[in-house]
């Protein structure tokens, strides 16, 4: 067990406080840095693909985790910054420009979205942005113009500063830049009053108002950042998949995201990273799944939407903060060995909640 | 804003599908004293400071403090007029820390851009470490030091209740608006908030205004108490004067004669 002696206010906005965090944390990333050393290259593929969804994650967080409120069309931001960039690249705009054009534009989306959206609760902001998501996909169907239609569009080759990156490990090295930026960045936030007050809309709207803020705008604000931050890694994933089709962008992709950050954790940046891990071996133990099932259910078409759902209703059950929670229990466990106890972590909520009002 | 202005309520009515939950209320609150709304159950006191935090809007009637015209604002510029406030069953955010908490609190003296958030500039870390020295002032005032750190969902309800109303005076108010400060704590706890509202009253010169159902304390700490029933004003004076008034005795006991 170690004891914090904190000497200043700045021990109190500094990430990492405990050792056991440094090391943990520098290992991690030492990791991703010398992963290309130890890795093949469909491997390092699959590793890049793992921080792209890590960035999604980190955007839906953001806006469900953080903020509490319901995105099943996130896909829609994830293929507004997959199409945006690519578009934009194969008529000559430069990579860097590009990007920042895309995030612009998907955060624009998101605000807009957030407008009309910061409105509504529940299970009504659940049916608009479900809708928002099956009408992006649509669009993208549609305008063959622009989008290719649902022939599809092919990705522009990657280059960087006029470098282009051919090679597995110069794309994931591009990943994982900018992967830990978002996520240092996406930390930044919810250590200073914009995020404080993203959480405030979240626990209580009404308080959060009493206190000063500005709940519309503050959903306004987090539905920007987070569409920007997912169409980000929608035109990383456009590289990725170097061939974009509508149905990429489809609700399963936004259902995918959601059970990212509920089997990851709600509400902690690293639940979204973990989860993005999760979704990564999915398809894996899917593929098992598969074959070990007879073939009159493992062949069914609706098999992986079905065992998404049951997912994230296990996980809701059983373990709401989902493997977050898991992981900080399993720590907690070592930290005060061999005082844990089953209890240590239930929480008593029985109090009553102010009649809401409107 | 520093100076505590005067609060006056002009004929102010609210209706919910024909139900008069207050019906030409008219009162004012001097800088500086502490005024006590007292009433049954459903007579329309939270009412009140939900048409002054403008969580409700009147149909009719005015509410102005000192000169600025509070139903020109929306809800949450009313803080910036310098009025605060706690709920009667506690509205914190609880997946939140006690800091987190009282940080929030200090929001309408922040200035936020997600832009420079998002990158931490030297400047929100600078202004960070300002909101926390006035935050730390509050939390010695309140003795809350020990539950810095806790998460909301850990506290007791007692500790909760202080937690919130530390909230609320992180806003810097000049008027403080107390929903039931003493509802669901005991004896003990009851007298240390009559304490702490004289500490308040004298100490940061914040006028107070409070629902109570427990007359010690509002006759304790109260300079001037309004009584209503059904909406409706019955009386306003001294404790004294409301406890002997016959209309507020039929109200709350129902004899006649």
């Amino acid at each position: 067990m170690q004891f914090l002696f904190k000497t200043s206010y700045n021990d109190d906005i500094r990430f990492l406080a405990r050792t056991g965090e440094k090391v943990r944390v520098a290992l991690v990333i030492a990791l991703l840095l010398a992963a290309p050393l130890m890795l093949q290259d469909y491997y390092l593929t699959e590793l890049g693909l793992l921080l792209v969804y890590a960035i999604a994650g980190v955007g839906l967080m953001i806006l469900t985790g953080h903020t509490g409120q319901v995105s099943f069309g996130h896909a829609g931001f994830l293929g507004i910054g997959a199409y945006a960039h690519s578009i934009l690249m194969s008529h000559g705009v430069p990579f860097s420009l590009s990007i920042v054009l895309t995030i612009t534009l998907a955060g624009l989306v998101g605000m807009a979205i957030g407008r009309s959206a910061s409105r509504m609760h529940g299970f009504y902001l659940a049916i608009a942005t479900l809708a928002f998501g099956i009408l992006i996909e649509t669009v993208f169907g549609e305008w063959t113009g622009l989008t290719g239609g649902y022939m599809g569009l092919a990705v522009p080759a990657l280059k960087v500063f006029g470098i282009p990156l051919v090679q597995a490990w110069q794309q994931y090295y591009l990943d994982v830049v900018l992967a830990l930026l978002v996520v240092w960045g996406a930390s930044n936030l919810f250590r200073s009053p914009t995020g404080r007050s993203f959480v405030a809309v979240r626990d209580s709207e009404l308080s959060a108002r009493c206190l000063g803020v500005n709940v519309e705008w503050v959903k306004i604000q987090a539905f920007g950042v987070s569409a920007a931050i997912t169409g980000l890694a929608g035109a990383l994933l456009a590289h990725h998949l170097t061939y974009l089709a509508p149905d990429v962008f489809g609700v399963l992709e936004s259902l995918k995201l959601m059970l990212m950050i509920v089997v990851g954790g709600m509400g902690s940046i690293l639940g979204a990273v973990l989860g993005a891990i999760f979704i990564s071996i999915l398809p894996v133990a899917l593929s098992f799944l598969k074959d070990v099932l007879p073939p009159s259910i493992g062949q069914q078409a609706g098999l992986e939407p079905l065992l998404f759902g049951v997912i994230i209703v296990i996980v809701i059950v059983f373990e709401p903060l989902g493997i977050y929670g898991r992981w900080m229990k399993l720590r907690f466990f070592f930290e005060t060995f061999p005082y844990y106890r089953k209890s240590s972590f239930v929480r008593q909520k029985s109090y009553l909640k102010t009649e809401r009002m409107r | 804003m520093n100076t505590p202005q005067t609060l006056s309520v002009r004929n102010l009515s609210i209706e919910f599908g024909g139900v008069h939950a207050v019906e030409d209320v008219s009162f004012d609150v001097e800088p500086g004293e502490v005024f006590a709304i007292i009433g049954p159950n459903g007579a329309g006191k939270s009412t009140i400071f939900n048409l002054i935090s403008r969580l409700y809007e009147p149909t009719a009637g005015t509410i102005h403090y000192g000169e600025q015209n509070l139903l020109e604002l929306p809800a949450h510029c009313v803080v910036h007029a310098g009025i605060g406030r706690t709920f009667q069953n506690i509205e914190l955010f609880e997946n939140a820390t006690v800091l987190q908490n009282l940080l929030v609190g200090r929001h309408c003296h922040m200035r936020t851009n997600p832009f420079s958030n998002l990158l931490f500039l030297p400047g929100v870390r600078k202004r960070e470490k300002q909101h926390r020295e006035k935050v730390e002032d509050i939390i010695d005032l309140m003795e809350i030091a020990q539950y810095r750190d806790e998460r909301i969902s850990d506290l007791s309800y007692g500790a909760r209740k202080n937690v919130e109303l530390a909230r609320a005076l992180c806003t810097e108010p000049t008027m403080l608006l107390l929903d039931e400060p003493a509802s669901g704590l005991n004896n003990e706890e009851t007298d240390d908030v009559s304490f702490w509202l004289e500490d308040i009253k004298h100490d940061l010169g914040v006028t107070l205004v409070m629902v109570e159902h427990d007359m010690n304390l509002v006759g304790q700490v109260a300079d001037r108490v309004m009584a209503i029933n059904d909406g409706k004003l019955l009386a306003i004076g001294t404790p004294d004067e409301v406890r002997e008034n016959a209309e507020v005795q039929r109200a709350y006991l129902g004899v006649t004669e």
